[in-house]
């Protein structure tokens, strides 16, 4: 009797824990929908996205965060018709778990979604949304595997074989290099994606790229042997298709070892003048390509800089500035389309997919012309080149 | 009836019908509760991780639990695994148009290369033992993990391609990268479900439990238990090293493929040495050579995580906290006396089973 009794229970446990959650998160929805501070269908649309809020990338999934939060903060305070909600949930910056992620916004009653913060948890949600009809705009997630294939996810920042193209196309215009060596992280999509747009039109603008050095996210805190090796091929220019983090390491390191090549960065270079510290005076000289300059001095930014500093207390990124572009894209795209809070997550999103293609959009991160995206979900913007000059971005 | 009272008064036959009794009653429950709609989709996207968990828990138990040696490379199983199932999963996608029997016969390629990369490891590897032993598997999963990341695999008109470190083909129109260097797979079609899952499970069960009860899993136990008695009573003790540690692999391999399948992109980066480490910790929470510990282990410490994102940010941290506790408990001497007092009890019904059974004769 009490091993029956004991096989029950176990398996009443295993059972129980499923079920649990099952009935939890149920009920969390519908009690939601009830009370009176969040009557979610009705009045506010929700908006979820999954974001890396720990692990490595965790600068990023926290900027994108933030970035939205304020926009959306702004939006409610001015109490206009189209009121929003924001939700994140954390992907670590992994694949299997930003499905995991994606499934409990679902829970929590996503309308529209932000997509995922980096390019491969994007690649593995971007089906999923595919499937359930929910439209994305991404902030960030910039590989072409997101859009492609997948009608209803759209990009705010523009694709990774996008900026390898304009790299190679501005360095040999302005023959900023004879001889460019590369380094990236090869376990990166984003790093890989530009790296590999880059040499092809490299090739064609008969560009001389002398020596290639890889690395991974394990081994991403000593770049001695990669710096050597571009020293050694006599490279002059270094083109880092990178994050800033492990680029702010490379330019101490090579300092530390007295080789000055120049270096191009592409829009993961941009915070490099935020790292906690980093002698901000090796980025001298620094180019780089980013669609956002915080220290632009047109009203939006300067505003948007301000109360991003007060709120959270650092300058924000171009993801910071993305995610804020993408809730202000959504409310002009759903006044454009004239959507209401109670339509269901399908139904907007047939009206999301038939409205942006039309609508031109006044962003932060749009250098002054309207943003415009195309029907596959790519966006128009084109990259900027900028330069660190004594502190701060300077245009190219 | 008196033959089953007497079967599950026995410890092997208690393990056996509660693991199984486990499974399939937490199977048709959640059946039952996904035909009413009841279940949340985030219940639904953990249905599959967590099949693959716990057939990686249990395989991993024989090597950790039966045989006796620490692993610290079955994430690499379950990569070789994995990856070699998608790669047979597309190039079976037209000749295979029916798609369970296509993720069986996925799933029959991930479990004989990861068993055959389980050969190639174990050979050599199984000459050591204790420490060293769980320093070169650890050191082995690095490995395929680095050679994952290098691995270019295509497919065209003309058939699979490989190169390593970089792409060394040209693909033919049509053609389509199945696995691209460290950047991984992408655009799979998901053909896991949580039937076939549950279905893979069993078959796990049912192999790895047998295996525990014949004369090689009592072989398998002696060379734990004292190697050089059992090498003096003559049993092979390589080969039974060999065997359970291989067999393991296979299914972890098994395992790996039913994971990859049920997303549309993975790469290599996932099946690092906190994977490795995350399945031995579902094994030693479970209890050592405790099947049905490993599976309730493996689904709590699966769902818990998500389960804890209503937390916010604090999820990690009391996930680590609720660990320790579970662990601590594990080890405690309450849970000693309650499996004692548990034991004693046993043990009666055990002598009376066998008195009531003479009598009935």
């Amino acid at each position: 009797m009490k091993k029956s009794l004991s096989m029950l229970l176990a398996g009443a446990m295993l059972v129980g824990t499923l079920a649990g959650c099952g009935g939890g998160s149920n009920a969390a929805t519908t009690d939601n929908s009830g009370t009176e501070e969040n009557t979610a269908s009705g009045t506010v649309f929700k908006i979820g996205g999954t974001s890396p809020l720990t692990g490595d990338a965790a600068i990023y999934g926290n900027a994108v965060k933030n970035g939205a939060e304020l926009a959306v903060q702004e939006i409610n305070a001015e109490g206009g018709d189209i009121q929003f909600e924001v939700h994140f949930e954390d992907d670590q910056g992994q694949p299997d778990l930003a499905a995991n992620a994606y499934a409990a916004l679902k829970d929590w009653g996503m309308q529209l979604s932000l997509g995922a913060v980096t390019s491969k948890p994007g690649e593995a949600i971007a089906p999923l949304h595919q499937e359930d009809h929910i439209f994305a705009l991404t902030p960030s997630a910039s590989s072409e595997a997101n859009v492609e294939g997948n009608d209803v996810v759209f990009q705010m920042c523009f694709t990774d074989p996008n900026q390898g193209l304009a790299s190679a196309d501005y360095i040999a215009n302005q023959q900023l290099g004879t001889k460019i060596g590369i380094i990236y992280q090869s376990d990166e999509v984003y790093s890989v994606g530009i790296r590999d747009t880059f040499v092809e039109e490299a090739e064609a603008k008969g560009l001389d790229i002398v020596v290639e050095q890889t690395f991974t996210a394990d081994n991403r805190n000593d770049f001695s042997v990669q710096l050597n090796a571009c020293r050694d091929a006599g490279a002059d220019l270094l083109f880092l298709p990178i994050y800033y983090t492990p680029a702010s390491l490379i330019l101490t390191q090579a300092n530390q070892m007295g080789y000055a090549p120049k270096i191009f960065g592409v829009d993961g270079m941009d915070g490099i003048l935020t790292v906690e510290n980093f002698d901000t005076t090796l980025a001298e000289g620094v180019m780089l390509l980013t669609p956002f300059n915080a220290d632009a001095t047109d009203e939006a930014t300067a505003n948007f800089v301000t109360k991003y500093e007060e709120a959270y207390g650092e300058t924000p990124n171009q993801f910071a500035a993305d995610a804020y572009d993408c809730i202000y894209a959504y409310k002009l795209a759903l006044e454009t389309a004239g959507c209401t809070p109670d339509m269901s997550a399908s139904e907007l999103c047939d009206a999301m997919l038939e409205t942006f293609p039309t609508i031109t959009f006044e962003g932060l991160t749009g250098d002054g012309q309207g943003i415009t995206w195309d029907d596959n979900g790519m966006v128009s913007k084109s990259p900027k080149g900028m330069v660190i000059e004594n502190g701060a971005y300077v245009g190219m | 009836m008196q033959k089953l009272k007497k079967y599950a008064a026995s410890k092997a036959g208690r393990d056996t019908l509660l693991s199984f009794g486990i499974v399939i009653i937490a199977f048709v429950v959640m059946q039952a509760m996904l035909a009413t709609g009841s279940v949340s989709s985030l219940v639904q996207s953990l249905l599959v991780p967590i099949c693959a968990y716990i057939i990686l828990a249990v395989s991993l138990n024989l090597t950790v639990g039966i045989l006796g040696e620490l692993s610290l490379g079955h994430a690499g199983f379950m990569s070789v695994g994995a990856f070699s199932g998608v790669v047979a999963a597309t190039t079976l996608a037209d000749a295979v148009p029916f798609e369970p029997l296509r993720l069986a016969l996925a799933i029959i390629v991930g479990g004989i290369c990861a068993a055959i990369a389980g050969v190639i490891v174990g050979v050599p590897v199984l000459r050591l033992k204790g420490d060293y032993l769980a320093i070169v598997t650890l050191a082995f999963g690095e490995i395929i993990k680095n050679i994952i990341n290098v691995l270019y695999v295509g497919l065209d008109g003309a058939g699979l391609h490989f190169s390593l470190l970089e792409q060394r083909f040209e693909l033919e129109e049509g053609g389509k990268m199945i696995i691209n260097g460290a950047m991984g797979v992408s655009g799979v079609s998901r053909l896991s479900s949580f039937t076939s899952g549950f279905v893979l499970v069993l078959i796990t069960l049912f192999i790895i439990l047998n295996l525990i009860n014949s004369r090689a899993g009592r072989a398998i136990m002696s060379v734990r238990d004292n190697k050089i008695a059992a090498a003096s009573i003559g049993i092979s003790t390589t080969r039974y090293k060999l065997m359970a540690f291989v067999i393991s692999a296979a299914f972890a391999g098994m395992a790996g493929t039913l994971y990859g399948m049920n997303y549309t992109t993975i790469t290599a980066a996932k099946f690092d040495f906190n994977t490795s480490i995350l399945i031995l910790v579902f094994v030693v929470l479970g209890g050592l050579g405790n099947i049905w510990g490993s599976i309730i282990a493996a689904t709590l410490l699966t769902v818990l995580p998500e389960m804890l994102r209503e937390v916010g940010n604090y999820r990690m941290l009391i996930y680590a906290i609720l660990l320790i506790a579970m662990m601590l408990f594990n080890n405690s001497s309450l849970k000693q006396r309650i499996l004692e007092k548990r034991g004693m009890k046993q043990m009666e019904k055990l002598e009376n089973a066998g008195q009531s059974g003479k009598e009935g004769a």
